[in-house]
């Protein structure tokens, strides 16, 4: 058995086989391999009973869920409205020049991926990014440079 | 009425939850849901269906199993005071969801939690267990779980709601049957805005009276409001409901307002001469709660440009006239700017957008045209020029 077999199996335990635990497994998926592979979808549709196009149809359906292989950790920085306002565009070239990649894509190594993401609920605070789970509000394209220099040691 | 804004602080108050909890089970469940209907309190996730209504349609359901779920996908662009509320008093929330339960007969509830506030995670299942502990030890029969988006919109429509839980896609269902009769998993639920949740408790504690005194005759009580955009003071606020705009400007504009977007992208935008003669309820421009104020330095074609693009990435695609109309509006107005099309072309576009108000499946599609042909009408030789 697969490492991902594994995984889908160990969450199909947790969760159960019925579709209301689609969503959780999917989401176990890419919080441990940072996105979905075929592999991946395949094993679930297996294990949950459903066509592998159910699965796949449903996945894609959510901006979180990603399809396409992503970094460890994941950057979304808000582009709606008020953070657009207060400089979010600065904010996404400042990381674009420090991880010497373009919006939307990963870098090579497979640590971080710079993308944009439709209000984050932050709108007072704003610009604001979102790394995996922590958000970081009331950021400037210095204090987004350094957020992520610590991600980078870490990494 | 005197001129000025009144601050409540009804939401955020740290209030024995426990007691009216204790309370509400010594009284039968008729008794509290004729206490929300009196009180007058509306949906406060901004389409504001009366809340006692919709507790007494799901409890006269014969049903083995119903559910109550706390809506808490915030994701109208503009709003995050339910972020405040689930992190400053989650308990409250819990128990308003627990008394919805009683009220209805449901003994199951859930919190749909949007991806984006995932990191309230730890703290709302502390919160959870504390709750269900205390709950036990009243041999009150009422659990609660947490489901988790994956950053979808649409989802914040109850019935996409109920489909994503269900492990689909989000895709809005056709109404009727309305979630009160057929819900998630086809049972009676009821579906409450975070807020409205909070408002229930209160009216609960404190009886009808308190809450019907404050507002309108058609929008009762106060409202949490989310503020920012060019405003000195950007943040989170209760207000009491019934002020105008103009007020509202006084209070938080920064002197050189030159419109407001009332209820967020799918909300209207009120130019400065409108603020007078605009009031912020049902009777007036309704709002879940989000302000935008933006100054005389903004480009309102860049805000109409987010606003649709906005719209169009979250369209769910379900249904032609939404999916379509959303692609064609931004097409339509960066043609305009860029002279590839005629200033007439806009009178087409509205055309459109008209026919998404009527055409669409859900609120996102129907709600589309608030922004476009509010800002086509009041700047339109922004969006020109």
């Amino acid at each position: 058995m697969s490492r991902i077999e594994e995984l889908v199996k160990e969450q199909v335990k947790k969760h159960g086989r019925q579709r209301t635990s689609l969503m959780p497994i999917l989401q176990a998926v890419v919080s441990s391999e940072h996105y979905l592979s075929e592999e991946a979808m395949m094993a679930i549709a297996c294990e949950l009973d459903l066509s592998t196009a159910d699965v796949y149809g449903t996945a894609t359906f959510y901006t979180f869920l990603d399809t396409t292989p992503r970094g460890k950790y994941v950057i979304r920085v808000c582009k709606t409205i008020t953070c657009h306002m207060k400089g979010k565009d600065a904010v996404i070239e400042a990381l674009e020049d420090m991880l010497k990649v373009k919006l939307g894509n990963t870098t090579s190594d497979r640590k971080f991926s710079l993308l944009q993401a439709n209000c984050l609920g932050w709108c007072h605070k704003g610009p604001v990014m979102l790394v995996n789970d922590e958000i970081y509000p009331e950021i400037t394209p210095e204090k987004a440079v350094k957020i992520i220099g610590g991600y980078l040691e870490k990494a | 009425m005197e001129n000025k804004i009144k601050k409540v602080d009804l939401i955020f108050g740290k209030i024995d939850h426990l007691a009216i909890i204790d309370k509400s089970l010594q009284r039968t469940r008729d008794e509290i849901i004729l206490d929300v209907i009196d009180s007058g309190l509306r949906g406060r996730g901004g389409a504001g269906f009366p809340t006692g209504l919709k507790w007494k349609f799901a409890k006269n359901e014969e049903a083995d199993q119903k559910y109550v779920i706390c809506n808490a996908d915030e994701g109208e662009p503009g709003t995050f005071k339910d972020r405040e509320i689930l992190t400053q008093v989650p308990e409250k929330v819990l128990a308003g969801m627990a008394l919805c339960g009683y009220c209805t007969g449901a003994n199951e509830g859930y919190i749909y939690l949007r991806a984006e506030y995932n990191f309230l995670l730890p703290s709302l299942h502390e919160a959870i267990d504390a709750f269900h502990e205390e709950l036990k030890a009243r041999d009150f029969d009422f659990t609660i779980r947490i489901c988790s988006g994956s950053g979808a919109y649409v989802c914040g429509e109850e019935t996409a709601l109920m489909e994503s839980m269900e492990g689909k896609r989000g895709e809005p269902r056709n109404k009727p049957p309305f979630p009160t009769s057929s819900g998630y998993l086809g049972k009676p639920t009821s579906v409450n805005n975070v807020e409205t949740l909070v408002f229930a408790l209160m009216i609960a504690q404190e009886g009808p009276e308190q809450f019907k005194e404050m507002g309108t005759f058609d929008s009762r009580g106060s409202k949490v409001f989310s503020v920012s955009g060019d405003t000195p003071t950007p943040g989170i606020y209760e207000l009491e409901l019934g002020m105008t705009l103009e007020q509202f400007v006084e209070e938080f504009g920064d002197g050189d307002t030159k419109a407001v977007q009332v209820g967020g992208a799918s909300g209207f935008c009120v130019a400065r001469k409108d603020f007078k003669s605009t009031l912020i309820g049902f009777e007036g421009i309704p709002t879940g709660g989000s302000m935008m104020l933006f100054n005389s330095s903004r480009s309102m074609f860049n805000i109409l440009n987010d606003y649709l693009e906005f719209m169009e990435e979250e369209s769910c695609g379900q249904c032609t006239p939404c999916r379509v109309g959303c692609q064609q509006l931004l097409k339509g107005i960066e043609a305009v700017k860029k002279g590839i099309k005629p200033p007439a072309y806009l009178e087409e576009l509205q055309k459109l957008s008209d026919t998404m108000r009527i055409a669409s499946k859900c609120g996102l599609g129907q709600s589309v045209p608030n922004p476009f042909n509010s800002i086509i009408k009041n700047f339109r030789e922004e969006i020109i020029y």
